[in-house]
């Protein structure tokens, strides 16, 4: 499989095992901490994971019209290091703006990290809508 | 399918980095309660439509079959599946119960139909030379 699809797979499976622990350590947990934690865990599972490993999969998978090879090495990778930047970012800045932290520091945090997420998707999109085929 | 499941995950996407944005930036906060929407187009609309999609693209066909099996009842799905997302997700957000168990109706008349394209399609190794047509004896 390509390097850039192990990059993803690999750095999906982190996510899964990151977002479950997550969900293990505020299990059963009520307050402010686990309610801020919560929809980091979601999208650590729905993001990081589920969407990741298809990105990597598709990436992969998907036909290559005319033998044309993967598409652009750039804007796979681009997407690749976007979206985990926004987990990254994410990770750090959403439960500390739920926790009360109102700083520029916090607000640059969400900001780049919802840019750069969205940045990765819109990327991945350009990249496969070239690549669906049709009948052959 | 994948290119509507696509279509889906870039409104779905952009919806949910305006939300997160809102968690910082007090103009954009309103914006979290269209949390169903986001939910409905990037869990029906693109997870669940990209599945479907690449399913009927890749699961075995039956010797003689043709690549895009029961075309007509792939259409139906998908205009089942997209309609039902918008419906439901309007439903829940405007709190109209009706309209947004009619999207759910229509999601789940999608999935029904999905499941008789892909049911006989789902098959062992192996089976695909066992149906192939053959000549009848004696006029070969």
């Amino acid at each position: 499989m390509p390097t850039l699809t192990r990059w993803f797979l690999r750095s999906a499976i982190v996510c899964l095992l990151t977002g479950l622990g997550l969900g293990l350590l505020t299990a059963g947990a009520a307050g402010p901490v686990a309610a801020a934690v919560q929809p980091l865990e979601v999208h650590l599972l729905v993001v990081g994971w589920a969407t990741q490993m298809i990105f990597g999969v598709a990436f992969w998978m998907f036909p290559r019209p005319g033998g044309a090879g993967f598409g652009d090495p750039r804007q796979g990778w681009t997407a690749f290091v976007s979206l985990n930047l926004g987990l990254v970012l994410r990770a750090l800045a959403e439960p500390a703006v739920a926790l009360g932290a109102s700083g520029q520091l916090a607000t640059l945090g969400l900001g780049v990290s919802a840019a750069s997420q969205l940045a990765a998707v819109l990327l991945f999109a350009m990249i496969m809508w070239r690549r669906i085929a049709g009948p052959r | 399918m994948v290119r509507l499941a696509l279509v889906h995950l870039v409104l779905g996407c952009t919806l949910g980095a305006l939300m997160l944005a809102g968690k910082a930036v007090q103009p954009l906060a309103a914006l979290a309660a269209w949390r169903p929407l986001h939910q409905e187009m990037l869990l029906v609309g693109w997870l669940l439509q990209l599945v479907f999609g690449v399913a009927y693209g890749i699961l075995p066909r039956l010797p003689g079959q043709p690549r895009d099996s029961h075309p007509g009842r792939a259409l139906a799905c998908a205009a089942l599946l997209n309609g039902g997302v918008v419906f439901a997700a309007a439903g829940v957000q405007l709190g109209m119960t009706g309209l947004a168990v009619t999207g759910r109706v229509m999601e789940l008349a999608a999935a029904l139909l999905f499941a008789t394209i892909a049911w006989g399609r789902v098959r062992p190794y192996g089976l695909a030379a066992a149906v192939t047509p053959r000549a009848p004896a004696g006029r070969a």
